[in-house]
């Protein structure tokens, strides 16, 4: 199961801990998956020096792939272009997916309250969209991706000026647990 | 449903009134076309109860007839305390003279009787003042106590029809989503009432996001889009039994923006597929659906003409977003917004005179009503964020959703005369979107 997460929202501890369990599961598998996830993998996953498996510092975790490569790129209003900067967090996401084979990702798509419910969802299938195809352009198998927008249904930041709209104009990439496809 | 039991009887009163001289102005009447009118002075004396149950009915339906005319904007109610002559008895003559000196220019009388069975019975007639008679023939509604409600507004929309020539939409509901909780995550669920606030259904629990539900033609359904599989898809609802079930779950893809067709057998709706969105068209049937555009562009808000032949919608395909028409069948579309600014939203009046829309235009938001040929614009209102237009049956009025601004913005309903005048909030439990008017029941 995947679900919504926002930074800053009383939700991301909720992640956390999901985010922990999920390590915790990963590491249970591997032991009895081992051709699926391969020594290395495994070794990683089970001693990452100093830190705590599914934390934010175990490179491998969800929790590090939202907080150290960044799990949203922005848009400008009414775009679906990937600005450089965007392209850089999705190199990144790529290369943190092809790492970490056995995640799959959900790409949401938001849009900024500015303009009709229709749209908007239209909007942020655009973005989603946008990201999916630069990260499967990347190497990451379409299989393990899927999109879906929210529209302007789901704003990170609820002020209606510019500043919190910046913020809502953008594609999050949530990590889920592989389906094994 | 209890009004799926209600039972309405139509019965011809005897019309014993004399004929009386004409009024120096003519027959009560109500242009709704005019640019500026007076609202017409009014009366509704509390009914007669015919029996000791009928004398709480009969002071609260007075009370939902004055209220539904009142709310329309063309009628003005005279408190009780100004009437001169009460009303003992639903038979005798009507005293004339003490309603014209208080400038009642219509008067409706009723009586209201329940039986042992718990059936309401209530009967009613409309005087036209001045002029000294009866405007059309009493009429009598039967219906349960719980469905009372409806027996005053079948009333409201009889006197609102015979004064104004228009039929009326009192006896409608409004389906809509209920939102509740902090902007940022927000829930919704899917509500119907009656169109006044009345009796509020939830159709939905608030598990999953719900948007904007439509109703079929014949009232008794209604299409929304549910997030509950994960995706935005399209559902289909039937009211009484609150059953429902997906109309469109092609793996990998989105549907939404959902319409019914005239038919009421096809539905029009958006499906998103590798991120672009265009218009289909399902028959509920068979399930088989037709693609209706297939530009790269966003089309989506597809609306079918009354007469099935014709879909107004939104495109981007200029650069900015606008209205245009096609066939129902697809194929080529004219773009029929001309003004600035961007539209969306489109719908098609009922009487397949106008097009009302959602217009941004200098970060505003507007309601508007254009011909289907895009001339004659009008924009009815304007706000931080106006959305969703929902005709009320006659055409006459639309209803929409209207947002306010900043951390503690919320959504409300909000009604309006295509004239622009009129503006009221829908009396809602909390927050509240996406309405939609079904048809007069």
């Amino acid at each position: 199961m995947t679900r919504t997460v926002k930074r800053g929202s009383p939700m991301t501890k909720t992640f956390l801990n999901k985010a922990f369990i999920l390590g915790a599961g990963l590491t249970l598998a591997a032991c009895t998956s081992p051709d699926r996830f391969g020594s290395d993998s495994a070794v990683d996953l089970n001693n990452s020096a100093g830190s705590v498996a599914g934390s934010a510092s175990d490179p491998t975790s969800p929790a590090y792939f939202q907080q150290a490569v960044g799990d949203r790129v922005l848009f400008p209003v009414d775009q679906h272009t990937l600005t450089n900067a965007a392209q850089s967090t999705l190199d990144a996401q790529a290369e943190w997916l092809l790492t970490n084979s056995d995640y799959d990702a959900l790409i949401e798509g938001h849009a900024d309250e500015q303009g009709t419910r229709e749209y908007n969802l239209a909007l942020g299938a655009r973005r989603a969209n946008s990201v999916h195809e630069y990260l499967v352009s990347r190497g990451v198998p379409a299989s393990r991706l899927r999109v879906v927008s929210y529209g302007k249904e789901r704003p990170l930041e609820i002020c209606s000026t510019e500043s919190c709209y910046a913020q809502n104009r953008r594609a999050v990439t949530i990590i889920s647990i592989g389906t094994g496809v | 449903m209890m009004y799926r039991f209600m039972t309405i009887v139509l019965a011809v009163l005897a019309l014993i009134q004399a004929p009386a001289l004409r009024a120096q102005d003519g027959p009560l009447r109500i242009e709704i076309t005019e640019g500026v009118i007076e609202p017409l002075p009014f009366a509704v004396p509390d009914f007669i109860a015919e029996s000791s149950a009928a004398n709480e009915l009969a002071r609260n339906l007075a009370r939902v007839v004055a209220a539904d005319l009142s709310g329309t904007g063309l009628f003005r109610e005279i408190p009780a305390d100004a009437f001169i002559s009460p009303v003992t008895s639903f038979s005798s003559p009507v005293q004339f003279a003490d309603w014209k000196a208080i400038n009642a220019q219509a008067l409706v009388t009723g009586a209201v009787n329940v039986d042992a069975g718990g059936k309401v019975t209530a009967k009613f007639r409309l005087w036209d003042v001045f002029a000294g008679q009866e405007l059309g023939n009493g009429l009598q509604f039967s219906g349960t106590q719980d469905g009372w409600r409806r027996i005053a507004h079948k009333i409201a929309d009889q006197v609102y029809s015979r004064i104004t020539g228009e039929t009326g939409y009192f006896d409608t509901r409004v389906a809509f989503v209920a939102e509740s909780g902090p902007k940022g995550q927000r829930a919704k669920r899917l509500a119907i009432m009656d169109y006044d606030g009345a009796n509020v259904k939830y159709l939905t629990d608030s598990s999953s996001l719900v948007l904007a539900p439509r109703f079929s033609p014949t009232g008794d359904r209604v299409l929304y889009t549910s997030y509950e599989s994960g995706f935005p898809r399209v559902y289909m609802l039937d009211i009484a039994s609150v059953s429902r079930r997906v109309l469109e779950s092609q793996d990998g893809t989105m549907s939404f923006a959902p319409r019914f067709a005239p038919n009421g057998r096809t539905v029009v709706y958006s499906l998103i597929r590798g991120g672009n969105t265009d218009i289909y068209k399902m028959d509920i049937g068979t399930g088989q659906s037709t693609r209706l555009t297939s530009a790269p562009s966003i089309e989506t808000a597809p609306s079918v003409s009354p007469d099935g032949s014709q879909i107004v919608f939104e495109s981007d395909r200029s650069g900015s977003k606008q209205i245009y028409v096609m066939s129902a069948d697809g194929g080529d579309a004219r773009r029929i917004s001309k003004g600035d600014g961007q539209y969306g939203t489109p719908v098609w009046s009922p009487r397949g005179d106008l097009v009302a829309f959602t217009k941004q235009s200098k970060r505003r938001f507007h309601i508007g009503v254009m011909r289907t040929d895009g001339s004659e614009e009008r924009l009815l209102t304007a706000s931080f964020l106006d959305e969703g237009p929902t005709w009320a049956p006659n055409g006459r009025v639309i209803m929409f959703t209207r947002e306010t601004q900043g951390e503690q913005g919320q959504s409300r309903l909000y009604s309006v005369d295509i004239t622009g005048r009129n503006l009221r909030q829908v009396s809602t439990p909390g927050g509240a979107s996406d309405p939609s008017w079904s048809p007069l029941q």
